[in-house]
């Protein structure tokens, strides 16, 4: 049977008020202080890469750069809910949560300095960026319907952004998820902005968390911006992906295994470093959604319960400037790929014919010299 | 060709690809812009920048992000009459409406006898060069060359940018107008204010020569024109002929020159297999088998996954790989 689902964008799932107090009613989950610590952590650290990596970039020491500051609740949030074993499969946008995924802040710099094998993460339950929208929700749905053919214990968390549920992609792989009630969690960063178009410009339903309905399956809306709320809802998902239990003594059947959490945030800065926002939306809206900061509503909530204080706080950020520090020197100091790499990974093997092509590029290169060969 | 009024401005590549869509706009009130950003953003190059405010929200139309939806409608749009011109951001992402595209757009007119057309142009940026994230760099017009009721224009210089543009949205059947980004802003030229057509399956001698034929379009170009003048200072005299066309393409051209050198030398950033170099060279053999004094040499692209940044100078055919070809194929 079909779970609830949320078709009115004030009717979010929320723990925290945007001062960092819990909601009434609401429950906290049950993290210890280590958690709600590397929650925060997380978080802090991600705003704090985003920023070095946007500055990189205006050097000249980056490529074209997608920055998250804004959505660290959501990708931290979510990404913490998994088990060990649970797959994340991304956009390109979500470094924090591959991060807390194990993915060093290397690798993701390296991505983004034009190297593939920043991509390259082997271990890891990560699948790779997908810059092309919405293509990754099929495979997150082939993965978890795979996952369940061979009776597997894996959840499968699959970004994507507001805009992404405009693309076929997005439909076919909600209703295939449907069609075999595979074990995915379907999460939308609705960060208001498809580069310049509105959410309101991508559809005229009242939520996205609501065309979960036409797949069968429950469709939540959350704030996107508490991470407390983000980390429960995205939990309880999980568990009902992998266990889908009777929900109710008045209920017949099982819940269906997938979920399509809305998660309503916003991105404070620009599209990719190539864009600039000031041409579509005014300052006032980026200044009303900074007061839902999700950094300092944590930290609030955080000091509230003892947790946190300003020797605790300062002694954290030093951890993570140091570490993301080390993460540029280390993606800087990496040699950069030989051009004979290029012919690797084509096929598992070398055709002839690229064989011959990465010999001709030896040769010019031997025989005119790098400076020559690429003025 | 038809130019009146000599009046110009000096544009870059995209202001001419701006200024051709503004000049049809004003021309044709059937002429509509839609696609991703490209109302109140202005483009992501700035290609539509001004034309919402010019022509309003139903002329230039900011659509939800589904390529094959911007395409699909559009499709029904020209076969209702109207002259969609739909932007896909990059040519990468142009496959969520390759559907669209071969099934529908480029045998519209033939599955329904000429009873229904398609008089629409999808633009796109393409192309490498540009240290762009992954996808936004390919070279595809092969794969667009190779269906039959498409057109694949592909403009090197402002001048024809607006006049090929504007000579794709008045034709009567799709067109692919793919826009080498590389070069958006490296140069001006005058380029007329009033409305005039480059017309389509026209290429263009770019410089005079007699011992090669280099054939080549879009950003490669320009380092090819570089490249035959770097060999013409050693006494070899290249001919560099611009396709501007990909499809239907300037075969006569292709022939006259290499008839006049009897060598050629065919440059473009697509990778090499099934690449349009290809063609080209089979027609010279097909028409001109017996002018050819030597083998004909491709300057491509390698038949890899066009690799992130970090390695795309080593793939892209640059000044002295095409001089080196050059070299050889006279030497030859």
């Amino acid at each position: 049977m079909e779970g609830a689902v949320s078709t009115s964008p004030h009717d979010q799932v929320r723990v925290l008020d945007e001062d960092g107090a819990v909601v009434d009613g609401a429950t906290v989950p049950e993290l210890d202080d280590d958690r709600f610590v590397e929650m925060y952590r997380g978080m802090r650290l991600a705003r704090h890469f985003d920023e070095r990596a946007v500055s990189l970039q205006r050097q000249g020491r980056m490529g074209t750069y997608p920055p998250l500051s804004g959505q660290e609740a959501a990708q931290v949030g979510s990404a913490m809910a998994l088990g060990e074993d649970d797959w994340i499969v991304p956009s390109y946008r979500e470094h924090a949560a591959a991060y807390v995924r194990g993915v060093g802040l290397h690798k993701t710099l390296q991505y983004w300095m034009g190297d593939e094998r920043g991509n390259h993460l082997p271990g890891m339950n990560v699948f790779p960026v997908a810059v092309p929208i919405a293509t990754q929700v099929l495979h997150a749905t082939g993965a978890a319907w795979a996952s369940k053919l061979r009776n597997g214990d894996e959840a499968f968390l699959c970004y994507f952004g507001d805009g992404a549920t405009s693309e076929g992609d997005f439909h076919e792989g909600l209703n295939f998820a449907g069609v075999f009630d595979v074990p995915a969690v379907f999460f939308c960063n609705n960060n208001q902005w498809a580069i310049s178009v509105p959410r309101e410009r991508q559809t005229a339903s009242a939520t996205l968390a609501q065309k979960a309905h036409a797949y069968g399956f429950e469709g939540v809306l959350v704030d996107g911006m508490d991470p407390l709320a983000v980390y429960q809802v995205t939990r309880e998902a999980v568990s009902k992906a992998k266990d889908p239990t009777p929900v109710g003594e008045d209920s017949p059947g099982r819940a269906m295994r997938p979920t399509l959490i809305e998660a309503v945030q916003y991105r404070f800065g620009a599209h990719t470093t190539a864009d600039d926002p000031s041409v579509y939306r005014d300052d006032e809206e980026v200044e009303r959604w900074k007061q839902k900061d999700p950094i300092p509503r944590l930290e609030t909530f955080l000091r509230d319960r003892g947790v946190l204080d300003d020797e605790r706080v300062d002694a954290l950020q030093g951890e993570i400037e140091a570490e993301v520090a080390a993460a540029i020197e280390a993606a800087e100091g990496t040699e950069r790929p030989l051009p004979d790499e290029m012919f690797d990974n084509v096929y598992a093997e070398r055709t002839e014919r690229l064989d011959e092509q990465a010999t001709r590029l030896e040769r010019l290169r031997e025989r005119y010299g790098d400076d020559e060969l690429l003025q | 060709m038809s130019t009146t009024n000599q009046s110009t401005q000096n544009l870059t590549l995209v202001q001419a690809v701006r200024d051709g869509l503004k000049s049809e706009m004003e021309r044709d009130d059937e002429v509509i812009v839609l696609g991703q950003d490209v109302g109140e953003n202005g483009g992501v190059f700035r290609a539509t920048e001004g034309l919402m405010d010019e022509f309003g929200g139903d002329r230039v139309i900011d659509t939800p992000l589904a390529e094959s939806g911007i395409v699909g409608t559009s499709i029904g749009m020209a076969a209702y009459g109207l002259r969609p011109v739909p932007e896909i951001q990059f040519s990468g992402f142009m496959y969520p409406a390759f559907d669209q595209i071969i099934s529908h757009a480029a045998r519209l007119r033939s599955r329904s006898r000429g009873r229904f057309t398609c008089p629409m142009v999808v633009r796109a940026p393409f192309g490498g060069g540009i240290r762009a994230p992954e996808h936004h760099a390919e070279s595809k017009e092969a794969i667009y060359a190779h269906e039959a009721g498409l057109k694949v224009v592909i403009p090197s210089t402002p001048y024809d940018t607006k006049g090929l543009l504007a000579a794709s949205i008045r034709d009567p059947d799709p067109v692919i107008f793919l826009e080498p980004k590389l070069i958006y802003r490296a140069f001006r030229e005058e380029v007329p204010e009033e409305s005039y057509t480059v017309e389509l399956g026209e290429a263009a001698v770019r410089r005079e020569g007699s011992d090669v034929s280099v054939f080549t379009w879009g950003a490669m170009t320009r380092p090819t024109i570089e490249a035959a003048e770097s060999v013409a200072e050693d006494g070899i005299d290249a001919e560099v002929i611009d396709m501007r066309t990909l499809s239907p393409m300037d075969t006569d051209a292709v022939i006259e020159s290499f008839k006049k050198t009897g060598r050629a030398v065919v440059v473009h950033e697509a990778p090499r297999t099934g690449g349009l170099a290809g063609e080209i060279t089979a027609t010279i053999q097909e028409e001109a088998l017996y002018y050819q004094e030597a083998p004909i040499t491709r300057v491509t692209g390698f038949d890899v996954p066009y690799p992130l940044y970090a390695l795309e100078d080593y793939y892209l055919p640059e000044n002295t790989r095409i001089e080196d070809a050059i070299r050889k194929t006279v030497e030859a």
